[in-house]
């Protein structure tokens, strides 16, 4: 088997597992979960040799494995299916594999598997006394399905095969948001989600549509590694004066990611979709779906910045999306500051972190973006995963002690690093990731690069959002480790919460592996004391995806000391205000910031703006607007006046034409011919003398009238 | 020699005759009778024109035989049908027998 056909089958497993758990196994949960997970590994192991095989091709960027079919014949040309294998590809095809393999794994503790079914849990809701899931089976159906959408998103060669990857998960999202059914909130939030992603796919459709008709391709390699295409791109003017074709194409896809990845302003989805299961939270909304927003944009990088060279000026494009990005990661980390709930803050913080890798993207750092991407999937699940391990430690100290306490509140929480040692020391890991806790974390060196890439091309106000972000990153960071597992317990249910089982923390611990050593492929060469140890392979790498390959970034010591300074001072700040929180006391920021607090905690009220600016308009135009005016008003009003109009015009006609004359000719035809019977019946006695004698008299009539007149 | 309106005279009498018994009479079998007189007297009347007007052509004479003939048979189905009435109605008064009627 060649390695095209391999990259042909590896989405393919869990596809499969799908329908085979959909169609007959899902009655059967130890089978749903071993079909699941089996398909899961065979594709994870299918990608592990293809990643394998990409990092010991020599030059892989300019040889990558492709291959391709004629799909939609349209007209002289035609649409092509394919898959492509590139530096780019296949490194996220590794995070995405591992990844979802972990997130399979730890879904099976997570659900109680090898607990009785508590028979007051109902379909639709969370089991709420440590019972299996109701729904076990279809939860694995599920993400295999949605596994299935990333990977084909990830080895497509193409946008249209990457769009359906695309819509295929945000399917699994909608599905996966609202699998408790049975909570209105999380129906709403799946609604919401589904919805506020759909504005920006629907302009993505519109980039590709508009890419399509201009290029006539949708093939990467046909568009992003040809210099006259990208030349035609960035020397046409579109429709929008300041933007050249490509740049609005580039904009267009881009507003897709700022949906699919949670970027301001349609980033209020993503915290809303914690109402899911914690391994979905995990995968979907941490790991690989928002992801692939920003994979979009590193894979169309080319493309985005037409008309831009290293060092250069940035286009119109590259500032708008380094604005968005750079905004968003501070504006989404000054919330995660206020957030209690244990995954509110994670996802936050998600949006931050994804707004870091479009703020890169932006300002044109290729390299620290695709890093920053991957070391992040492994952290952020790594947290997330930590995360439902500790509300499932926290439910079940709930349940022990019959005291309703929020299990994911952090203020109820406190001391659990005595009862939970590994998820402690794993989540401690992927926070200090995340905070960039220097020289030993992933995020540190990814982080650190976005920051150096920025300062170093002079993009000064991006280097102060970010450095300003990553500082909030690290103090929220902590503050959630503080309050979650430091210190002592503040309610007896924290007392009595307990390490989970163990498929639910070797994930952890494998993902926290990662969350170490993902770093130690990218430090830059020219660190000081261990740079050059191992080689940036990384940068070799990835660089090779693009057509010129990027360069690296001379050292400077300015950013790497501001982003050791903010993290750790952050880190310290975030450890020094929460370490002795009182039981039941408020959050000790709440009253030095006082109304800026609330302003936080309450997400810069944009749930309630986006309420007041479209989600009431839109019901006001579908009650009052659509159904009451527009329907009831005047197509029901038309529709009543044709109407009461044909009934006056029929009974005029039926009143004046239809009865007396129509009728009135026929009724006299019928009882003409009838009174004339009546009449006539009485000579016909049947006595035949009587007829004899008519006769008689008639022949006599006749003949007196011949013999008279004599004609 | 006898005059042509004797016969004539004498036919048309025999013709009222049979009129009146065909009206008047109330028993079928003399209906019937009534209508024999009345065929009779066309016979006369029939032969008594060929002899006076045209004796050379025969046509009178044949179509006065064709007469006795139809007389013949009309009086033989006539007698059948009115003794199958009177099978089944036990009359054979005409003005009894109006089935034919609305």
């Amino acid at each position: 088997m060649s390695i095209e056909t391999l990259i042909w089958l590896t989405p393919l497993p869990p596809v499969l597992a799908f329908f085979i758990i959909v169609l007959w196994a899902h009655r059967n949960n130890r089978l749903s979960h071993g079909i699941a997970i089996g398909a899961m590994l065979l594709s994870w192991a299918s990608a592990m040799f293809v990643f394998w095989r990409a990092v010991n091709t020599h030059d892989l960027g300019h040889h990558p494995f492709t291959s391709s079919i004629n799909w939609l014949p349209t007209g002289e040309t035609a649409l092509k299916l394919g898959v492509l294998i590139d530096p780019l590809s296949a490194l996220t095809l590794f995070f995405v594999a591992w990844t979802c393999l972990m997130i399979f794994i730890y879904s099976v503790g997570y659900h109680n598997f090898g607990k009785k079914r508590d028979s007051e849990d109902r379909k639709g809701l969370p089991p709420h006394a440590g019972g299996i899931e109701p729904m076990y089976a279809r939860f694995f159906a599920f993400i295999s399905l949605f596994a299935f959408g990333m990977l084909t998103l990830v080895v497509s060669d193409n946008l249209l095969l990457l769009f359906i990857g695309w819509e295929i998960m945000g399917l699994c999202s909608y599905l996966l948001i609202g699998f408790w059914y049975g909570k209105p909130s999380a129906r709403d939030a799946m609604i919401k989600a589904f919805i506020t992603t759909r504005i920006g796919d629907v302009f993505m459709l519109l980039g590709l549509a508009y890419l399509y008709s201009f290029t006539g391709t949708l093939s990467y390699r046909e568009i992003l590694y040809n210099e006259q295409t990208l030349e035609l791109l960035a020397s046409t003017k579109s429709l929008i004066p300041v933007f050249s074709t490509g740049g609005l194409i580039g904009l267009m896809l881009f507003i897709g990611t700022v949906g699919k990845s949670a970027q301001f302003p349609l980033h209020v989805w993503l915290p809303d979709a914690m109402e899911g299961p914690t391994p979905v939270s995990a995968m979907i909304h941490a790991a690989t779906m928002v992801s692939a927003g920003v994979y979009l944009v590193v894979r169309f990088f080319p493309l985005i910045t037409v008309g831009w060279h290293e060092g250069g000026h940035l286009t119109p494009t590259m500032l708008t999306i380094a604005a968005i990005g750079a905004f968003t990661a501070l504006f989404a980390a000054t919330i995660a500051v206020a957030q209690n709930d244990i995954k509110r803050v994670l996802a936050y913080s998600t949006i931050s972190q994804l707004g870091y890798m479009v703020a890169a993207v932006g300002i044109g750092a290729f390299v620290a973006a695709a890093f920053h991407l991957i070391t992040h999937a492994f952290f952020k699940a790594l947290l997330f995963l930590g995360s439902g391990s500790v509300i499932h430690g926290m439910e079940h100290g709930v349940h022990d002690t019959h005291e309703y306490v929020d299990p994911q509140d952090m203020l109820n929480m406190g001391g659990l690093r005595k009862k939970m040692p590994v998820t402690f020391a794993t989540f401690l890991i992927g926070g200090l990731a995340l905070s960039g806790f220097p020289l030993v974390t992933a995020g540190f060196w990814s982080k650190d690069e976005i920051l150096a890439d920025a300062f170093a091309h002079h993009h000064y106000i991006v280097f102060g959002t970010l450095a300003l972000a990553a500082l909030l990153t690290a103090f929220y960071t902590m503050r959630q480790i503080t309050l979650t597992f430091l210190g002592e317990p503040r309610t007896k249910a924290a007392e009595h919460a307990h390490e989970s089982v163990r498929s639910m923390t070797l994930p952890l611990v494998i993902l926290s592996v990662f969350a170490i050593a993902a770093g130690w492929m990218g430090i830059p060469e020219e660190f000081p004391l261990i740079g050059g140890l191992i080689p940036n392979w990384f940068h070799e790498f990835i660089g090779g995806t693009l057509l010129e390959h990027p360069k690296t970034i001379a050292f400077n010591a300015i950013p790497l000391l501001t982003s050791v300074g903010v993290a750790l001072g952050g880190l310290l700040v975030g450890w020094a205000v929460y370490r002795s929180l009182k039981s039941g006391a408020a959050d000790p920021l709440r009253k030095p910031l006082g109304p800026v607090y609330a302003l936080l905690e309450n997400k810069y009220y944009f749930d309630e703006l986006y309420q007041v600016a479209f989600v009431k308009p839109a019901y006001w135009f579908a009650e009052t607007f659509t159904y009451r005016w527009i329907d009831r008003g005047v197509i029901d009003g038309f529709l009543h006046l044709v109407g009461r109009t044909s009934l006056r015009l029929g009974a005029f006609l039926r009143s004046y034409i239809d009865v007396p004359i129509v009728n009135g000719a026929g009724d006299l035809v019928g009882e003409g011919t009838k009174r004339i019977g009546r009449a006539l019946r009485v000579i016909q006695t049947g006595r035949v003398q009587e007829y004899l004698i008519i006769g008689v008299v008639f022949v006599g009539i006749v003949l007196s009238y011949f013999l008279v007149f004599k004609p | 020699m006898i005059p042509l309106s004797w016969y004539v005279l004498f036919s048309a009498a025999l013709f009222c005759i049979g009129l009146y018994g065909a009206l008047a009479r109330r028993n079928a079998l003399a209906i019937l009778m009534a209508i024999e007189l009345m065929l009779n007297a066309v016979n006369i009347n029939l032969v008594a024109f060929w002899r006076y007007i045209t004796p050379d052509i025969i046509v009178g004479q044949a179509f006065a035989l064709v007469v006795f003939a139809v007389a013949a048979s009309e009086a033989a189905v006539g007698l059948a049908l009115i003794i199958s009435i009177y099978r089944r109605r036990h009359t054979v008064a005409a003005e009894e027998i109006d089935m034919l009627k609305w």
